[in-house]
């Protein structure tokens, strides 16, 4: 859209330089107002196409951009994210602009489930306002709806820090990126990965290889070089085989409606869906990780 | 949907010309806005309230290429100052190379201020035209003044209080003395953000003295009539609402003889530069906006509310229009932006 607009103003641009040629500066007073009526046809014809089309044109908060665009942001985002790995909104905005093939691969891997396909179409969200916290809570210890509330109440997280989409092009694979990104957590518990550099990179492998998303490819294979000496040896020996092993073997985990399963129990829940669990698990001691 | 009225007020009998225009998707949120605004606004509107209808006809205006009620535009173009105010410098030098640098240089050059001269800087939080003018007129950095003898101050009163309702003084704090040689800049700036930018700048700069920061409304200055030599407002009349009552303001704020200098992006006349310059514009800043400030849409009002803006012409006409002479102008880098200025005599 933004595409147009511009080639819509080197057109009033092109019209405007022969507007000015013809009136060959007789008057100058005739020009300046040839040029200011010109420049209000800009401002009445630009406007009306990009003020409604730049914004919220498929979805709440999606916001428009070219191809040009996407490209430089995705090249911006992705250094941002080396910089400063706590850019959380620039790991989305590399995500969402370089996603939208992985997400079609998504869709329709979930178009061809039961579970998938109600998913797609109740399109359920997960925040504060749909999840009851304290009812998490307040389930018997082992169950999945407890475990989850106990990552979330560990590490001090809240499912609403997900961000909001920005940059799809397309509500229905705009859902799909949102849906991943509600569930990555899920994905955590699921796992048993607290998120450290290590149980994030463990992580990162198991959805890259099911989501195929390029953000997460990006962040499993660069991810590790930033992982300490007796962290990258585990890494090795341990937590990648064991992510890359299960993440083939369980059931694809984007067509698991994560919101019915709260009350059962984790272990069961995890042979439900074929899922290893981690051979030895991490556990998060205040700063420090230990495995046992 | 028409946008901008400041393209056609070449004269002035446009100069309250508002939108009165209905549109759909708008008409919902005017009702949630609590009107802040200053009192004139609505006193052509008043006359014709009856039907509800008629009432949901606010003024429009533009908000970049959306088209906002004006009570909505100055809480928008609040929000829009509240995000970046941090990232305000970082993300100049990003947008533009640097250069924001060499055009607040030469506008501060063209300006040429003497020593002695009271200053009002409008729309100018952080301080960027008010430190320059404070080194131009040689005002010693770290010189403590500690007495709280307030010279602004005490002649606030009087004729301000005729359109006190408007205004927005909130803390018309640390109006600092002169310095040595008489020089003095007031910022005034209607975002608190702004403003706590500058006086931290100013505070690690080591200024205590020759500076003031007041909060408040261009459109409705909190200061008296005939007070300064010198009125400048550098990137900031574009934000404001009605472009015409700021200039006025700054024609009532001001000594007679004395400057009215305006530094604001303006129209890049050549039609291949304009093309090159429009698409960097549209495809690089907004992104430029969300990698560095985390912030696309204030980006993208940035570059919208420029094409908004009156061109050269039409706002030397504007600026006439509110009795300046001898009105002039000069582009920067081919007219991305331009100096305007003019003389109350």
């Amino acid at each position: 859209m933004s595409r147009n607009c511009v080639f819509t103003q080197v057109f009033v641009n092109l019209q405007k330089m022969k507007g000015t040629l013809n009136s060959t500066h007789l008057n100058s007073f005739r020009t300046l107002r040839i040029s200011s009526v010109i420049s209000n046809d800009i401002n009445n014809e630009v406007p009306s196409n990009t003020s409604h089309q730049q914004y919220d044109m498929f979805y709440p908060g999606h916001i428009s951009t070219s191809l040009f665009q996407k490209s430089l942001l995705a090249a911006g985002s992705g250094i941002a994210c080396l910089l400063n790995p706590a850019r959380d909104d620039m790991l989305c905005a590399l995500g969402e602009t370089t996603g939208p093939l992985a997400l079609k691969y998504i869709h329709s891997k979930m178009m061809s489930d039961s579970v998938g396909r109600q998913i797609l179409e109740e399109k359920p969200v997960i925040n504060t306002t749909t999840i009851n916290l304290e009812k998490l809570g307040s389930l018997p210890d082992g169950t999945f709806g407890k475990e989850y509330w106990t990552f979330l109440k560990t590490n001090g997280f809240s499912p609403d820090a997900r961000r909001p989409v920005n940059f799809i092009d397309d509500a229905e694979l705009m859902y799909v990126m949102l849906r991943y990104r509600q569930c990555h957590d899920l994905v955590h518990t699921l796992l048993g990965m607290p998120p450290n550099m290590l149980g994030e990179v463990a992580v990162k492998w198991f959805e890259a290889i099911q989501t195929r998303l390029p953000m997460c490819i990006s962040a499993a294979l660069f991810g590790p070089i930033r992982l300490g000496p007796k962290h990258r040896r585990k890494y090795f020996d341990i937590y990648l085989p064991w992510a890359i092993r299960s993440a083939y073997n369980s059931k694809f985990l984007m067509n698991v409606y994560f919101e019915k399963h709260w009350e059962q129990d984790i272990t069961e829940f995890r042979q439900e869906l074929n899922l290893e669990p981690a051979p030895v698990p991490l556990i998060k001691t205040g700063k420090n990780t230990k495995t046992k | 949907m028409a946008a901008s009225f400041g393209k056609q007020s070449l004269f002035r009998l446009s100069r309250f010309s508002c939108r009165c225009k209905t549109s759909g998707f708008l008409n919902t949120k005017l009702f949630a806005s609590p009107l802040v605004t200053s009192g004139c606004r609505h006193s052509s509107s008043s006359a014709h309230t009856n039907s509800n209808k008629q009432e949901s006809e606010k003024h429009e205006t533009h908000f970049g290429f959306q088209s906002v009620s004006e009570e909505e535009k100055e809480n928008k173009v609040y929000e829009v100052f509240e995000n970046v105010a941090t990232k305000y410098d970082l993300m100049n030098d990003a947008m533009s190379a640097g250069v924001h640098r060499l055009w607040k240089d030469m506008f501060l050059e063209r300006f040429s201020p003497t020593p002695g001269t009271k200053l009002l800087d409008v729309a100018g939080g952080t301080g960027d035209i008010a430190f320059r003018f404070l080194k131009y007129v040689g005002t010693p950095v770290g010189s403590t003044f500690s007495s709280s003898a307030s010279v602004a101050q005490s002649s606030s009163d009087d004729s301000s209080s005729s359109d006190s309702e408007g205004t927005q003084v909130e803390n018309k704090d640390s109006f600092s003395e002169p310095d040595i040689n008489g020089s003095h800049v007031t910022v005034c700036d209607i975002n608190q953000a702004m403003l706590d930018v500058g006086k931290a700048k100013a505070k690690s700069m080591g200024y205590s003295s020759g500076i003031s920061w007041v909060k408040g409304n261009a459109e409705v200055l909190p200061l008296p009539d005939n007070t300064f030599d010198a009125y400048t407002i550098a990137f900031g009349i574009r934000n404001c609402t009605h472009v015409q009552k700021v200039i006025d303001e700054a024609y009532r704020v001001l000594k007679p003889g004395g400057r009215f200098m305006c530094l604001e992006f303006s129209e890049v006349k050549n039609p291949l530069l304009r093309s090159v310059y429009d698409s960097y514009s549209f495809q690089v800043i907004p992104v430029m906006g969300q990698v560095i400030a985390g912030d696309w849409k204030s980006y993208q009002y940035l570059v919208e509310s420029i094409r908004q803006f009156p061109n050269q012409e039409t706002f030397a006409a504007m600026i006439k229009s509110a009795g300046f002479r001898f009105v002039n102008y000069k582009n920067l880098t081919f007219g991305v932006a331009a100096i305007h200025s003019g003389f109350k005599i």
